[in-house]
């Protein structure tokens, strides 16, 4: 087991260089971010002392190495725009997002888990097309245009929820406070992933309940309801995991959309703007770490099935 | 021994899918609209041709947007450029994503590592982020956003016919091509490919899907197809002002329900594809 | 059969390692000995059979021997000619490569199931230049006449076709590029047993009419004894017992030959032996196989010198036959077996 995780990072590790290559190369096309200082103001030489001071004189690859090497030092450079450190500033961010991330993602479950089984046990009833339509309708719905819609109904017409930010300006902000500001934005998320999520589970669990063993449970005589718990959800861990897995990236690229919309002051919103501003060590900083996040998850993911599912081959 | 072929097949079982014979047809209608809004639309998208921010009206079936152009007539236009952008880059990552998948699949060793490991690579970065980035850096544009999509999307295509090329190298017929002396490609293209098209077609459909919705987000944020070029993304970007969202609904409630429509059309067709085409199925 | 005649296809010392890799960085950590020096040749219009349980290389030998692999050392000679050799020119690879066919084991994948019968047929004889547009189609319908199909079969997909027809457009196509020699890769086991005699019969037919040579792959000993006039018996990579098809069935002298005899069944209740000597345990491993004899593990003579010598394949002298002397020339070519047990049981008249 330790020797299967060791080979999954080692085999991570020249996906990670090359994901920090390709981010380096996109931001080299990018231009220079001194065009943005430019302007009659600003002097020639203020252009050039600032070349220097952040060390653009030098070839794109000794920038590369320069920037790597502080990496290993745990520094992910600084802001163009603020100076501040990239690693504080996404410290600074990284809290409302994962706040975000980790409710929307047991909220998606929370919906499709039960939806996806429901489905799969009552194949072909009315409640299964239901569900089924209801799913293809997560997932065609762009996230902002339900986003406005919820605006439109919750904080317009009816004035229920707060349409931006975290808290409330100028008052004390209290859990109750936060949990109000976060439903709308958690709905988006969290629909638009269970769209997909309730056909997945529910043809994994098609499949696990026309298996001989579970035939072999019912012929026993076992109640269709202890076939159901004990035999088949044990096995319906796999697609869940597997789910899990695959909404983490979807979360972070979805989240940037979201957080823009509802002004949540998470990475999201942090990218955006640093994507505005061309403020490269920021986004650097920002896909470099979603990059370990989802190959982490991946990891993670991986390891739960050979633990879940014996069947599996660790090599 | 039935005398059926394969397209009967095909055809009958997917008509047994109601809603997706539904879809077709609303598809169809969508389309033909969007080819035919040179013809139908009543005004020049770009022309002002009525008041302010005019409700919807007899003149006006869907309103005036806030410089007085027609809604109904942007609407018909910005459908022909998202459909435009969705079906160009689902082709773009479809054939990038095919060539690189037969490589990797069939000749395997080296070439097979490095493409999978850049596969790897590029499915690694949370998608959004990669075309937002993209999108900032190679200026908005509609041929820039078609590019970026077609780009970022073709990872799952070039995994998925890999993972067939892989199974169907190992099969006798393959075998048996080669042994009868067939060049290489006659057995890439006239063994091999024929036999991925129905996994190639249905993973297509979701990337047709995905591709529309998210040249709506990147409009939407103003990093997709730029104005005065109208897509159903960009129709919506007024909704970020809370005058438009609260009371001209008629501004940015029909592109949503185009959107939706559009890409649940879609789903539900690849849906009963990926049952026709079902090897197994009866 | 003729000694002077010059052998069609001659296999010398023929090894084939897979490399089985595995390590927490890929690596080879040691080798799949499929094939591990085998040598033997088959004549111009013969049939050899090769039989063997599964995973002892018969089929890997087949594969080389079409050039859909290439061996690990040794030669394959093609009448005059190294085949490694001339796979290295293409304008000559492309010749051999005709000459050369393969019937396959399963006749559900070894067609396309996206292809008429007609284009698959028709696009290697018309690659090969064998026919052209214009006759292509009569030269089609000629060879399904030959192995019994009707013209109707042309339109259609392989999927309407039952097993057993599947495997006659099987060997239609492998008979379309003008072969001399054919692989038959284990070609009724995947079929019902009623059409198995029907294969058999069309394969033995073919040969003669068409004066084909024949590799038959199989492991059950009865079929490959009805359709071959020669038989090698493979054991864990290595050929163990070789010789005419009738004195290998009727003088078995490898322990293991025997084994596999005791295995066919005998229709007749009078004719069946008493005692039935099973052999116990499995095939053994091929990336690290049992020094000496491989068989040894398995074999109920085994003594010391088995299982530190490795037994060379050693000829027999022909049994005679009271009445019968006519037959010793016929006989003469070599019946050999590598088990120096048995053949000393043989010489000493204790064995048998």
């Amino acid at each position: 087991m330790g020797k299967y995780i060791l080979k999954r990072i080692l085999v991570a590790i020249p996906v990670l260089i090359g994901i920090t290559i390709i981010d380096y190369a996109i931001m080299c096309l990018a231009g220079s971010p001194l065009q943005m200082l430019q302007g009659p103001r600003v002097s020639e030489a203020a252009v050039e002392a600032k070349k220097i001071a952040l060390g653009l004189d030098q070839p794109a690859y000794i920038q590369y190495f320069v920037w790597l090497g502080q990496l290993l030092h745990g520094n992910l450079g600084y802001s163009m725009k603020s100076y501040q450190s990239v690693s504080s500033m996404i410290g600074s961010h990284i809290g409302p997002t994962l706040l975000l991330m980790g409710v929307s993602l047991i909220v998606s479950l929370l919906m499709a888990v039960p939806a996806g089984i429901y489905s799969a046990i009552h194949q072909y009833s009315k409640g299964d097309y239901a569900v089924v339509t209801l799913s293809f309708l997560g997932s065609s719905v762009p996230g902002f245009f339900l986003s406005l819609l919820l605006i439109y109904l919750f904080t317009v017409r009816l004035g229920w929820l707060p349409s931006s930010g975290m808290t409330t300006l100028g008052t004390q902000s209290g859990a109750g406070d936060v949990a109000k500001h976060m439903v709308m934005p958690v709905l988006v998320l969290s629909f638009s992933m269970a769209g997909s999520n309730i056909r997945y589970i529910r043809s994994a669990m098609l499949e696990i309940l026309q298996q001989d063993y579970l035939r072999t449970a019912k012929a026993k005589g076992i109640g269709r309801f202890l076939v159901i718990n004990k035999h088949a959800l044990r096995n319906a861990l796999v697609p869940i995991i597997t789910v899990i897995g695959m909404e983490i990236p979807v979360l972070f690229g979805g989240a940037v959309i979201i957080e823009q919309i509802f002004s949540w002051p998470g990475l999201g919103l942090m990218t955006m703007s640093a994507i505005s501003n061309r403020d490269y060590p920021v986004i650097m900083g920002v896909c470099l770490l979603s990059a370990v996040v989802v190959l982490a998850a991946n990891l993670v993911t991986d390891i739960l099935y050979a633990l879940v599912d014996p069947t599996i081959q660790l090599d | 021994m039935n005398s059926e072929s394969y397209m009967q097949t095909v055809i009958r079982r997917f008509r047994r899918h109601h809603l997706a014979a539904v879809s077709l047809l609303v598809l169809f209608v969508i389309v033909a609209a969007a080819l035919l809004a040179p013809v139908i639309a009543p005004y020049d998208p770009d022309e002002l041709a009525g008041p302010f921010s005019g409700a919807p009206s007899r003149e006006f079936w869907l309103g005036t947007d806030q410089i007085g152009r027609d809604v109904l007539s942007r609407l018909l236009y910005a459908t022909r450029i998202s459909l435009l952008v969705g079906v160009m880059a689902t082709v773009i990552s479809t054939v990038i994503g095919v060539i690189l998948g037969l490589i990797a699949g069939y000749f395997g060793g080296v070439a097979d590592m490095v493409i999978m490991r850049f596969t790897d690579m590029v499915m690694s970065f949370p998608y959004i982020l990669l075309v937002l980035v993209a999108a900032a850096i190679f200026k908005p544009g509609l041929w820039n956003i078609i590019l970026i999509l077609g780009f970022v999307d073709w990872p799952g295509i070039a995994r998925l016919v890999r993972g067939n090329v892989l199974n169907l190298r190992e099969t006798n017929f393959v075998k048996g091509n080669i042994v009868a002396g067939m060049p290489l490609r006659h057995i890439l293209f006239s063994e091999i490919l024929p036999n991925t098209v129905a996994p190639i077609l249905i993973y297509a459909t979701s990337v047709l899907a995905l591709s529309i919705l998210d040249e709506a987000a990147l409009s939407f944020l103003g990093q997709g197809v730029q104005p005065p070029t109208a897509s159903l993304g960009n129709m919506l970007n007024g909704a970020q002002s809370l005058t438009v969202l609260t009371t001209q609904p008629w501004l940015w409630i029909p592109p949503g329900l185009v959107i939706i429509t559009v890409v649940m059309a879609i789903n539900f067709i690849g849906d009963a594809l990926r049952d026709a085409l079902d090897p197994n199925g009866c | 059969m003729d000694e002077k005649k010059m052998p069609l296809i001659r296999v010398e010392d023929m090894k084939k390692y897979y490399p089985s890799r595995g390590g927490i960085i890929m690596h080879t950590t040691g080798y799949v000995k499929a094939v591990d020096g085998v040598s033997f040749e088959i004549y111009e219009g013969e049939t050899l059979g090769l039989v063997g349980e599964s995973g002892c290389g018969k089929s890997t030998i087949g594969r080389q021997l079409v050039g859909l692999e290439r061996p690990t050392a040794g030669n394959i000679w093609y009448r005059k000619d190294n085949l490694d050799a001339l796979y290295r020119n293409r304008k000559e690879m492309r010749r051999v490569r005709t000459k050369l066919q393969m019937v396959f084991q399963d006749p559900y994948s070894s067609l396309n199931p996206r292809k008429h019968i007609y284009d698959i047929l028709a696009q290697p004889m018309l690659y090969h230049h064998i026919s052209d547009k214009a006759y292509v189609e009569r030269d089609i319908l000629k060879i399904l006449d030959m192995v019994g199909l009707p013209k109707t079969t042309l339109g259609r997909y392989p999927h309407e076709f039952s097993g057993g027809q599947r495997q006659r457009i099987g060997i239609a196509k492998a008979l379309s590029l003008n072969p001399e020699f054919i692989v038959c890769d284990e070609p009724v086991s995947a079929l019902d047993v009623s059409i198995q005699a029907q294969i058999l019969n069309l394969l033995k037919e073919l040969q003669k009419e068409l004066g084909l040579t024949l590799l038959f792959v199989g492991h059950g000993l009865g079929a490959v004894h009805y359709v071959s006039s020669r038989i090698a018996v493979m054991y864990l990579g290595k050929i163990v017992e070789y010789g005419p098809a009738a004195e290998v069935f009727r003088n078995p002298v490898h322990p293991y030959t025997r084994a596999l005899l005791e295995a066919v069944p005998v229709p007749d209740p009078g004719e069946r032996k008493t005692e039935h000597r099973l052999l116990q345990g499995e095939i053994g491993n091929s990336t690290n196989p049992p020094a000496g004899c491989r068989f040894h593990p398995r074999c109920p003579y085994a003594v010391e010198q088995c299982r530190k010598e490795t037994p060379m394949l050693c000829g027999i002298a022909p049994q005679k036959k009271e009445g019968t002397g006519g037959q010793d020339r016929e006989t003469a070519p070599a019946h050999m077996a590598a088990c120096p047990v048995a053949l000393s049981g043989l010489e000493e008249g204790k064995h048998g």
